[in-house]
């Protein structure tokens, strides 16, 4: 398999799993790709960044730049390299999208497209699906907090 | 591996329809997770097609003959249990929906009998989440406490660590049979000696043991026991509850409705006699049938000779898998006593091992396995499980550790 750039963009993760009919092939790339991956600094590694999967975990931080741009940037890290390819897949989608982008995403197609689908659904204990929700979850308090007053984090 | 061994797959893997499939189009199953659930022979789809297409009828209410039929077939299937699993009558074998219900239904009853403030439910920490959690409610509701007794380091069980857990509050102890991870039987009969010449009450899981090894509860001497139908070849839904007709009849029932009454009046109820008691609403029936046919299979095999061939492939993947760098076992003595083989391999995800070896149709099971205290006690996040039965062939045991070295070079790389 062609070594494929690091971090690869949406685009090219599309033509590089197009010619991938086969579920080992597609694992075999994220594999590479999970491996590539930089682990988050230690500090991040808290409950609160912790996504819980059944057979593996997933500690994931969301930060959005400052106004106007609202960019986000997502980091994430796991014990599983195949979640760990995920994961780069997920960055392709999400960072640099602004929290109007991130909403108006519909992933589950994106997925589709990439053959990676059957990772997508509440049912796989797997963190993927926690993830995308967290992400969307982020999205929306950004433009809610944007829209209204000025009013502290309900998460925080 | 022995002639003879190799000789009980091949006779009934034609038994076992489902295990004739690829997987993702060009692997053949290799289906090693029957700790978590086995598969079912023809035998058993047809007890059960055949009682509903003919036979099939709520039991013990009406007097029409498809009732008749189907309350025969049920209480004869309640026979079946005793027998195979020696209780004195079948009153002592109440349907449950499973292990899990089972233990939720001893753990409730026995304990609003019995449970004072301050006593002790002793478990050890090899339990599976359902023999743990059942427990927890139990001396929550009573002001009771749990202790856990510890295991040795190397995953091994100590059977004086455990009895130093007694105290004179220790009220009941629950524990498995055979672990559902590390694989091993438990020193049963002294442990129950022992907690018997206490007074102490006896629970036994034995939901990884009555599938793999012929058992009598009678004659081991506890107080009550628990199974799974499932994970013997059975229907889902269908469990049993071993309890000594003294104790059942001395607790209280667990769910109330209909079937497990004499009388109900506008001011209360009266319950009914065993094992009615214990039955509220609809049993399992079909499932109770299906469960009969499972056990009368496995009889007619022999579970002695089962439980030799599952330990032959155990024996035959321990050796294989020693070969392969960076595998450690959770239980780390030599002596195989069952079909199940649990590692971890530090620094790669059990996930990612089970989802590589699902490509090349292998099934196995990968995480806690429903014991997160054994694996915190281990200090091991997540484990793998191939558990073997009667219908895996050595062959399929060669191709698994073949597989597993490739994923496991493939993940360290």
């Amino acid at each position: 398999m062609n070594k494929i750039k690091f971090p690869p963009t949406l685009n090219e993760l599309l033509i590089e799993f197009a010619d991938l009919p086969d579920w080992d092939e597609r694992y075999e790339l994220l594999i590479d790709l999970g491996k590539q991956l930089p682990p988050i600094p230690d500090e991040f590694e808290t409950d609160e960044n912790l996504v819980r999967g059944c057979m593996s975990n997933v500690w994931l931080v969301a930060e959005f730049t400052d106004a106007p741009a609202r960019r986000i940037n997502v980091k994430a890290d796991s014990d599983s390299l195949i979640i760990k390819g995920l994961i780069v897949v997920l960055m392709a989608i999400f960072n640099g999208r602004t929290p109007e982008e991130i909403v108006t995403t519909d992933e589950t197609k994106v997925f589709g497209q990439l053959g990676l689908d059957r990772h997508l659904s509440p049912q796989r204990r797997n963190g993927l699906f926690a993830m995308v929700k967290r992400i969307k979850q982020l999205a929306m308090e950004r433009i809610a907090g944007a829209l209204g007053p000025k009013t502290p984090d309900p998460a925080s | 591996m022995s002639h003879s061994i190799s000789s009980i797959s091949a006779a009934v893997r034609q038994d076992f329809p489902i295990l004739h499939q690829s997987i993702h189009g060009k692997h053949p199953l290799v289906y090693l997770d029957n700790a978590a659930s086995t598969q079912r022979p023809t035998a058993v789809l047809e007890a059960m097609d055949n009682c509903y297409r003919r036979d099939y009828s709520n039991v013990h209410r009406g007097i029409h003959e498809l009732s008749e039929r189907s309350t025969a077939q049920y209480e004869a299937a309640r026979q079946t249990l005793a027998d195979f699993v020696g209780a004195r009558d079948a009153a002592e074998i109440i349907f449950t929906s499973g292990t899990t219900a089972a233990l939720n239904l001893v753990a409730h009853a026995w304990s609003a009998a019995v449970l004072q403030p301050g006593d002790e439910i002793l478990l050890t920490m090899l339990e599976h989440h359902s023999n743990i959690v059942p427990w927890q409610q139990a001396a929550a509701r009573h002001g009771a406490r749990v202790v856990f007794a510890p295991i040795g380091h190397h995953g091994s069980f100590d059977l004086v660590e455990w009895q130093k857990c007694f105290t004179p509050r220790t009220r009941l102890v629950s524990f498995a049979a055979v672990s559902n991870v590390l694989g091993y039987r438990l020193p049963i009969e002294p442990m129950v000696s022992y907690a018997k010449e206490r007074g102490v009450t006896v629970v036994l899981d034995a939901a990884q043991a009555v599938p793999h090894e012929p058992i009598h509860f009678e004659n081991l001497g506890v107080d009550f026991a628990a199974f799974s139908g499932h994970k013997l070849l059975g229907p889902t839904g269908i469990g049993v509850l071993y309890g000594r007709r003294q104790w059942l009849e001395r607790i209280p029932p667990f769910l109330g409705g209909g079937s497990m009454i004499s009388g109900v009046t506008t001011s209360g109820f009266t319950p009914g006699e065993l094992p009615a008691k214990f039955e509220a609403g609809t049993p399992p029936i079909v499932e109770a049938i299906g469960l009969a046919a499972a056990v009368r299979y496995l009889s007619d095999i022999g579970l002695d000779q089962i439980a030799e061939h599952e330990k032959s492939l155990a024996r035959r993947a321990r050796e294989r898998l020693t070969q392969i760098r960076g595998i450690a076992f959770l239980h780390r003595e030599r002596e195989v006593a069952s079909g199940i083989v649990s590692f971890h391999v530090p620094g790669v995800s059990a996930q990612d091992i089970a989802v590589l070896l699902d490509c090349k149709g292998i099934a196995v099971r990968a995480g806690h396995h429903c014991t997160m205290p054994l694996h915190d006690f281990l200090g091991v996040p997540a484990s793998v499980r191939a558990s073997f039965y009667l219908y895996n062939t050595a062959e399929e045991v060669d191709y698994f550790g073949d597989r597993l070295q490739e994923t496991i070079e493939r993940l360290s790389a």
